[in-house]
């Protein structure tokens, strides 16, 4: 390679130096920025690696296997002081699960309603889905929480003075205690009439869409399948002799015995982030019905079709495109806000994870475990919600 | 909480090597910055609680005072870093304090693994429960089935677990990061029993909406060991803030007190001329890298360590603690100092 500086060259002829060519001298940027990069991020490894020798700290992700020491106040699988760090990492983990996957499902409902709610042509209905809306979407997500934690369980009254709900529920400043079933032998019997009314309900309704195909018969689908999946689990209840019994929340000493409770750190948790990911759900459900041309519901109806049917199979479909990107957003939103649950001792994965560091010493080792599961979860939301974009996509023919 | 622990990490990962390189010693630091940053509770009554114009005042406080007392001669030269239970050891670890006095349990783990150094013991605590009187629990063992507050991050929250399992009762765990946010729950009614170190208790009972509807149970539960730590491999600086708390302890002994410290220097007693640095030709102050007179600024700010104990958490405080354990070794207690010589 030469270079010949002192030779003029015409713009119409690039037979010089490389260098000039705009391609190579993209790649040399990009490449001297990449290996700045990287040296940084040696620099930060090596550091940090030496600052942690220099300050006596062991580390290492072995630590895991270490017997966890402290009990946790809400577990959905066995978890004692005996346990392992590992596992109470993992309660935490299914908490934080748990409380995401519950708040998505409340908030995508509640977004709905209040979405189509906007648009309705009752005044009424309208403007409460209005003040909804501006009214949660405007408060930080922490004070929702301090709202429900602060404002409305903690001034249920104490465990002695329970509000006893119908169905043998109780409420109060401890959580809302109901009774938990007790599976005897038998019971596997209707777990699996449930499983078969799945399936039968699944190629019922093939074999109907099937039959409504080839011969414009329409078969009574609603009825069937819900007939399906409660009647036969209900008729081998009774066939196996009720083998079901329920462990109904008695008045013990101190709090309610018995039965299961869910408590107010879940639940203030869980409501607040329903609702409040709702009031941005329904901005962008909204948001998505309006963006379906009039002229598409117009030509539905100059085909025939009746306005319930219109909106299912005509403007719905097409919403639903402009619709979940940003859904998938706000469910990003809602898991990682779940991380608020800090601030009112809900067992999260943030708040077990903090438990441990501190326990432990081991913030570099907590710190990066929590990265690498908040972007799992994040991550594998966003290719489940990409998916289900990709099948609702207008196909073009 | 997140801040912190991240300013700890890039601490860690980046200006660790500036602050704890092998010729700067964390003394040399403190005199250079002029200050001595000293890490505190977030608010324990009599421990370490600001007031309404941000003065901070208490037992942990005082070692502050009595540390930059001793380097400075003044003890007005230091800024204080409230820390939670759980932000504590990353703010030590990364250098973000020089000290952490903030009634800190030495358990081995923290002595090793976590990198720090444990010697002076200034308060002997133990862990014990408090209820509400109108539960009528009189012992500890009668509380299975109950909710128990507890603060997250805390030798408290492990002895909590292996009580109770130790005792085969049951209990349902309700923690919480913040101390605030622990008395908020148990004044709210959200728990029955609200668990700490025992000294922690009186001090939080003052603070609850109606202090004489609780009770103290008797059960100790553990031994609680609480005093100020710092990090390894800095000798001079663990013998500095070791020896300000011997220096207290001493000067109980002898009797010497902010009042009578200026007479004392007159003493004929050698064991006094050497404590307080008068003897002829000393380098009692100056091997620890201190002036020789490090003891007598000591006790001029705070007091020996009896009058600390007193004025923050014993008689003459409304917490009324009695000193039992941190009593002097001569008096029935244990608190002992080794001999200035």
């Amino acid at each position: 390679m030469t270079i010949d500086a002192t030779t003029p060259r015409g713009k119409d002829k690039p037979t010089g130096s490389i260098l000039n060519d705009p391609k190579v001298r993209g790649i040399i940027y990009q490449a001297v920025t990449l290996l700045l990069l990287v040296i940084f991020i040696y620099w930060v490894a090596t550091n940090t690696m030496e600052n942690l020798k220099r300050a006596n700290i062991a580390s290492g992700y072995g630590f895991l296997n270490g017997r966890a020491g402290f009990d946790v106040g809400q577990s959905l699988i066995p978890f004692s002081s005996d346990s392992t760090y590992g596992r109470a990492l993992v309660v935490g983990f299914l908490n934080t699960i748990l409380v995401a996957v519950a708040g998505i499902i409340t908030a995508t409902i509640i977004g709905f309603l209040v979405g189509i709610g906007r648009l309705s042509k009752n005044w009424l209905i309208a403007k409460l889905s209005m003040v909804y809306v501006e009214i949660f979407r405007n408060i930080p997500p922490l004070l929702v929480i301090f709202f429900w934690y602060s404002g409305v369980l903690a001034v249920l009254p104490q465990p002695k003075e329970s509000l006893a709900l119908p169905l043998d529920m109780y409420i109060n400043n401890r959580g809302l205690a109901f009774p938990r079933p007790v599976f005897d032998s038998g019971s596997q019997f209707i777990l699996l009439a449930f499983v078969i009314a799945v399936v039968g309900s699944i190629l019922f309704y093939r074999y109907a869409n099937k039959k409504q195909m080839e011969t414009g018969q329409r078969l009574p689908v609603l009825w069937t399948v819900l007939g399906l999946l409660i009647g036969l689990p209900l008729l081998t209840y009774f066939a196996t002799g009720m083998p079901i019994s329920f462990d109904i929340p008695v008045a013990g000493k101190f709090n309610l015995t018995g039965g299961s409770v869910i408590g107010p750190e879940f639940l203030s948790l869980f409501l607040a982030l329903s609702f409040y990911t709702a009031s941005f759900i329904a901005e962008i459900v909204r948001a998505g019905i309006r963006g379906v041309s009039h002229g598409q519901s117009e030509a539905a109806h100059a085909l025939g079709i009746r306005p319930g049917l219109t909106t299912r199979l005509v403007v719905v479909p097409q919403a639903m495109r402009i619709i979940i990107p940003p859904l998938t957003s706000q469910y990003l939103n809602l898991t990682k806000n779940s991380s608020l649950a800090i601030a009112i001792g809900y067992s999260d994965l943030v708040s077990t994870g903090g438990t441990i560091l501190n326990q432990t010493g081991q913030a570099i080792e907590i710190v990066s475990i929590w990265i690498v599961v908040y972007l799992t979860l994040s991550l594998s939301t966003s290719l489940i919600m990409n998916w289900f974009n990709a099948k609702m996509a207008l196909v073009e023919r | 909480m997140a801040k912190r622990i991240l300013t700890a990490l890039i601490g860690a990962a980046v200006m660790g090597i500036g602050a704890q390189a092998a010729s700067a010693t964390t003394l040399s630091d403190v005199k250079a910055k002029g200050f001595l940053q000293c890490g505190v509770n977030t608010g324990l009554t009599g421990f370490a609680s600001p007031d309404a114009s941000g003065n901070w005042s208490g037992f942990d406080v005082d070692y502050c005072k009595a540390i930059a007392a001793a380097i400075f001669g003044d003890a007005t030269k230091v800024k204080y870093t409230p820390t939670s239970a759980k932000d504590r050891f990353p703010a030590l670890q990364s250098g973000e304090v020089d000290v952490l006095a903030r009634n800190t349990t030495w358990t081995i783990n923290r002595d090793t693994a976590l990198g720090f150094n444990f010697r002076a013991v200034n308060y002997y605590d133990g862990q014990g429960f408090m209820v509400r009187k109108s539960l009528n629990v009189k012992s500890a063992l009668e509380l299975s089935g109950a909710a128990v507050c507890v603060q997250t991050g805390t030798t408290t929250e492990l002895n909590l677990a292996d009580y109770f399992k130790a005792n085969n009762l049951q209990y349902n765990p309700v923690v919480f990061e913040k101390l605030e946010e622990v008395n908020a729950a148990y004044d709210a009614g959200r728990c029955d029993v609200y668990t700490t170190d025992q000294s922690g208790l009186y001090s939080l009972r003052l603070t609850l909406a109606a202090p004489d509807d609780h009770i103290i149970l008797p059960e100790i539960i553990s031994k609680e060991p609480l005093g100020p730590a710092v990090r390894q491999g800095d000798d001079q600086w663990f013998d500095i803030v070791s020896w300000v708390h011997y220096a207290l302890v001493g000067a109980e002994d002898f009797g010497i007190t902010s009042a009578n410290v200026e007479e004392m220097k007159k003493s004929t007693n050698p064991d006094i001329q050497r404590f307080l640095g008068v003897e002829a030709d000393t380098k009692i102050g100056t091997d620890l890298g201190l002036e020789n007179d490090w003891a007598v600024k000591i006790i001029k700010a705070v007091g020996n360590y009896g009058e600390v104990f007193d004025r923050n958490i014993g008689t003459g405080s409304p917490l009324k603690i009695e000193r039992g354990l941190n009593a002097l070794w001569s008096k029935g207690g244990i608190q002992y100092a080794p001999p200035v010589r």
